[in-house]
């Protein structure tokens, strides 16, 4: 049997100036240059938006860790994106006090407004969809994050004026 | 010891152990999946949930899981309380499961089956969607079907924290928690088979069994010995229709435990191949068509050349056939079937093992051990299990820590948690990097002279009266040190070394550092690997006498019968040529066709492991006995049957031929203990080789013939071939697989031993010969070799697959190998003028491709062994000129994606990046 990689199988790209430098100032907080490799993927999410193979085998190399183990630790957390995302990342929170107060409602009207449904992400890659159990802030349920900003009380109308804000503000 | 209550019970336990160990040491029928005996606990999969009483008055109690919980003197348990919760955690754990057994290679010995059966989950209420995934290629050996997957974690705990695998990983998280690679690809791990064993279901199942599958029930087993190296792990193969279907682990607590290497489990292919010698022939003259005789033809030929032919023995063949060779052409007439250069290394550690202070380190002793010198053996390559142990001495540490706060010695995860990355002193002195140094504290790269000459310093500053060397620089003087001052600290130091290197020098240090490490009653352990199965045991039946294979072929006669043996993987092609040019009667009796076979007059059929009985010795001196685990055809005979004249009654039972060689053996009486005895039986009856559910056989050759054959008869007595008899339930040694009524799986085993995960009730398996020398401290002489060399220096490489004659011969092995070839460090690449894909000519042995390595000195070449393509007998001279080859093209079977090495800086197989 030859190979099983077949040629096409991803190889490490070139980290950036950015990712480096601020992979090495991670680096400075822990006594094992292993131990940043979460703090990596984020640094390495924060530019590029998701982490690609290519970026996560980088990674990999420049902390010396096995890939597999890194892809360990890239799927265990749910907010580390394996696949790419649209611009605004849209977290809905489906967790009860939201639930009670009708994030179903507000999924499809989400849904229907953007034309995707939860893991999805609009054809023209602004917006992608994602549930989220809870943002912590259930006295102002419904909630949700676009990006990192947190939206409270949410209505259909409130959802309406603040995708359209964030297509505005691209 | 503290007295516990279960379920009204009383038991003695150990407050040591956790409590689920210690219930199934006591023999209880208590669920688990995530526990295993190597590997400590984790309290991951809820299954061995017990009720903890807090006193005589606590009537409800608390859910405990036994695997996590210290027994408590005086206190009470209950198990049968628990038994709701344990039938709902696996009814939560099978939601995702499929109703796949029928078609499910573990089926019939699934752990995972027999504890669903054992919780009471018996019928699915769940009917919401099962998780998929997607399985991954992960090579030739293992086969992933991850829909099975319970996540009870024990794969990644084996592979990753036991046997140290980089590409293997736990991802995601809750209901599609996976266990794979970070891409489809061959497992780099050398021990990646024993995943099939580990796992409790069907998610990672022997993909080379799968093939020619079968159930366990339906296969014929025996308890048999590992005919791959000189390690001799114990081992069960299956048959099934006459071909050997798989192997699997038999455990040896003081051998091999609970695991295989990957050549020894995958690498039997050879006992079913279509080059196996089948028929017996025989040709008139050398260049005649051989013709085929019958077994009665072919064996009175063979006896007609006693009193004018030579024998010349095999490593790899059993002590009784070699000792029934020995018989045959007279002591004198007896050679050995090795190089001269390994016959002078095998007698050098015979003369250790028997002079010098010294303990000979066994498996577990090895891995008990704290402090640890690899000396010029690739122990991953050449005694693969060895490397396994070694990596699981490096742990020593954490449980020493462990101990220090009192921290139970079965708290896996919590053991590792507090080394974090600390591993107790292990060194390593090689001629190129290997797959031990990621555990390594320090790596030294030359030499096997180099080496030789820093360990005969490292044991003088152990002990100032062995002899000192002089001309060491400060960093190998500060090496020398380090090691000698973690040695000296270490409560059982270890030094592994071995023949590989065919440095004889290595060898005289070794010792002399086990020598040093001696004080008062406790002797320094040492491991010196021999390269074949029963390499030792041939060397002891030369009791003494200097016969080598040079000397046979100087010895001018002209009739010679090679038992199990290709000459010309021993002695120069040219030297070989003329030997057997000279013979007028040369008599091969072997498996598998080669060249020395391709010569002979006569060729006799002999028997594999797998088809014969007899005995092993192997690195330590440890004498195993391996039974018959089914009849070959006709033609075939075991070579020790085919050797017997009338002396011994033409075809004598084994135990006399095992007799006749315990004479000459050192402590050769202990033979006699390694079986109950030829007559044994069991309330008159003898041990059965197939299950008590054996299928078919009165319909399996109902395609030839209805009538059902007799069955074959099993001359050498013991175990039949057959269902009948009475299985030794209680005796593992004589057993054809493990099983206990509710336990169809392999783990069925604690039932077999006197406590869970230890010894079996009937002790460990084997008598190693050779008594402990309690004398004086000894000393070899610190000199070390030098020749003068011109061009590179060269040195052995050893592949765990393909370097070895037989395995090399199996399917699954040739795929994970490679042809031959030469590694070159980048500098030397250049300087030859090499672009990427030119080969290399090697002096006049022909051209091979190379490989760069960075690890590899300047101006030295590492050589392969045993590769096709390449003949390493012919490298007779210590320097070699190499030179860029001609009109080259890489041949088919040159697969550098094959070759997995740990230099900085090279590329790593499959694409990966370096792991140090």
């Amino acid at each position: 049997m030859s190979n099983l990689i077949a040629s096409t199988a991803p190889k490490a790209r070139q980290l950036t100036h950015e990712e480096i430098h601020d992979i090495e100032h991670e680096k400075t907080h822990y006594p094992y240059a292993q131990a940043v490799g979460l703090e990596a993927l984020k640094i390495v999410q924060k530019y590029q938006g998701w982490v690609s193979d290519e970026s996560l085998l980088a990674v990999a190399e420049y902390l010396k860790l096995p890939p597999d183990e890194l892809e360990g630790v890239a799927t265990f957390f749910n907010m580390i994106f394996r696949r790419p995302v649209g611009k605004h990342v849209i977290l809905l929170c489906d967790s009860v006090a939201c639930w009670m107060l009708g994030c179903d409602n507000l999924k499809a009207h989400i849904s229907s407004k953007l034309g995707i449904d939860y893991g999805q992400t609009t054809a023209d890659n602004q917006f992608t969809l994602i549930p989220v159990p809870c943002l912590g802030d259930c006295d102002k349920a419904p909630t949700m994050m676009v990006g990192d900003k947190t939206y409270r009380n949410l209505t259909p109308a409130r959802i309406d004026a603040i995708l359209a804000e964030c297509k505005a503000h691209g | 010891m503290a007295k516990i209550t279960v379920d009204g019970k009383v038991f003695e336990v150990d407050p040591n152990n956790n409590l689920l160990q210690e219930l199934l040491s006591h023999k209880q029928d208590l669920p688990y999946f995530c526990w295993h005996p190597s590997m400590g606990s984790v309290g991951s999969c809820r299954q061995c949930a017990v009720i903890e009483y807090a006193n005589d008055d606590d009537q409800r109690g608390r859910q405990v899981m036994a695997c996590m919980t210290s027994p408590r003197e005086g206190a009470r348990y209950s198990m049968d309380k628990a038994h709701q919760f344990r039938a709902q955690a696996i009814e939560s754990i099978m939601t995702s499961h499929p109703h796949d057994c029928p078609v499910c290679e573990e089926g019939g010995e699934c752990h995972l089956q027999d504890m669903t059966v054992m919780s009471g989950h018996t019928y699915r209420r769940y009917d919401g969607k099962k998780s998929t995934h997607n399985n991954q290629n992960l090579g030739p050996f293992i086969g992933h079907e991850m829909n099975r997957c319970i996540t009870c974690y024990r794969c990644v705990r084996y592979y990753k924290d036991y046997a140290g695998g980089t590409d293997f990983s736990v991802q995601a998280s809750h209901n599609h928690t996976y266990f794979g690679r970070f891409q489809d690809g061959s497992l780099e791990s050398e021990f990646s088979g024993n995943l099939a064993e580990v796992c409790p279901t069907g998610v990672f199942t022997d993909k080379v069994f799968s093939k020619v599958y079968s159930r366990k029930w339906d296969l014929q087993s025996s308890p048999s010995v590992c005919a791959a190296c000189g390690v001799g792990c114990n081992i069960n193969p299956g048959e099934r229709y006459g071909t050997l279907r798989r192997v699997v682990n038999r455990f040896n607590d003081e051998v091999n435990g609970y695991f295989l290497c990957d050549k020894g489990r995958f690498g039997t292919g050879y006992v079913n191949s279509a080059q196996r010698i089948s028929v017996n022939m025989s040709r008139s003259a050398h260049d005649a068509r051989p013709s085929e005789i019958t077994p009665v033809d072919a064996k009175a030929k063979l006896l007609a050349m006693k009193g004018n032919a030579i024998g010349i023995g095999s490593p790899r063949a059993s002590l009784e056939a070699n000792y029934a060779l020995r018989a045959l052409v007279g002591k004198d007439n007896f050679y050995a079937g090795v190089s001269d250069v390994e016959f002078g290394l095998l007698n050098q550690v015979i003369d250790i093992y028997q002079n010098r202070p010294v303990h000979i380190a066994s498996i577990k002793d090895i891995e008990k051990c704290d402090a640890i010198l690899v000396l010029g053996e690739d122990v991953t390559n050449t005694a693969a299990r060895i490397a396994l142990a070694l990596r699981q001495s490096v742990k020593n540490i954490g449980k020493e820590m462990a101990a220090r706060i009192k921290l139970p010695m079965w708290q896996d995860a919590a053991i590792r948690t507090l080394a974090m990355d600390k591993k107790s002193p292990l060194y390593i002195l090689s001629s190129h990097a290997t797959r031990l140094d990621d555990i390594a504290r320090q790596v030294h790269i030359g030499s096997a002279a180099d080496s030789a000459r820093i360990a005969f310093a490292v044991a003088h500053v152990l002990d100032s009266s062995a002899p000192a060397v002089t001309g060491l620089s400060d960093a190998e003087m500060a090496l020398v040190n380090s090691i000698a001052t973690d040695l000296k600290a270490a409560k059982h130091p270890l030094v592994v070394s071995g023949t590989s290197s065919l440095e004889p020098a290595l060898l005289n240090a070794a010792a002399n550092i086990a020598t040093a490490l001696g004080n008062g009653d406790q002797r320094g352990n040492l491991a010196l690997c021999v390269p074949e199965a029963n390499s030792l045991g041939l060397m002891l039946l030369m009791d003494g006498s200097q016969n080598s294979l040079g000397k046979a072929m100087q010895s001018g006669a002209r009739q010679a019968i090679v038992l199990e043996n290709d000459l010309y993987r021993r002695a120069p092609s040219a030297t070989v040529d003329s030997f057997l040019s000279g013979l007028q009667q040369l008599a091969v009796l072997d498996h598998l066709q080669h060249r020395t076979g391709e010569a002979a007059n006569l060729v006799l059929a002999s028997g594999t492991f797998a088809e014969t009985t007899g005995t092993f010795v192997n690195y330590e001196g440890r004498a195993q006995h391996f039974y018959a685990t089914f009849k070959p055809v006709a033609a075939i005979q075991s070579s020790a049957k085919w050797l017997c004249d009338s002396e011994f009654g033409n075809e004598p039972r084994i135990h006399i031929l095992t007799g006749g060689a315990a004479a000459i053996l050192p402590n050769g009486y202990k033979l006699q203990k390694l079986t109950p005895g030829a007559d044994w039986t069991f309330a008159g009856q003898r041990a059965p080789r197939q299950h008590h559910r054996y299928s078919g056989r009165t319909v399996m050759r109902a395609h030839l013939n209805v009538h059902e054959p007799k069955q074959e008869q099993d001359e050498d007595g013991l175990m039949n071939y057959s269902m009948e008899g009475v299985p030794a339930t209680k005796d593992a040694t004589i057993f054809n697989s493990p099983w206990a009524p509710g336990w169809n799986s392999n783990q069925s085993l604690f039932k077999f031993q006197k406590s869970a995960g230890g010894e079996l009730k009937q002790g460990s398996h084997g008598e190693r010969l050779f008594d402990e020398n309690t004398g004086a401290k000894a000393w070899y002489a610190a000199v070390v070799q030098q020749a003068a060399i011109s061009g590179f220096a060269q040195f052995p490489i050893y592949h765990l697959f393909g370097s070895e004659e037989l395995t090399a011969q199996s399917e699954a092995i040739q795929a994970k190998a490679t042809g031959a070839y030469v590694a070159l460090n980048p500098a030397d690449v250049a300087r030859l003028g090499l672009g990427a894909s030119d080969g290399v000519q090697v002096q006049h042995n022909g051209a091979v491709p190379y490989l760069a390595r960075a690890s590899i000195t300047p101006g030295t070449v590492g050589i392969s062994v045993g590769l096709h393509g390449l003949n390493y007998q012919n490298m007779t001279t210590a320097g070699v000129s190499l030179n860029k080859a001609a009109n080259w093209q890489n041949p088919k079977d040159w697969r550098a994606s094959n070759i997995i090495v740990s230099d900085a800086g090279s590329s790593s197989a499959y694409g990966r990046g370096t792991q140090g």
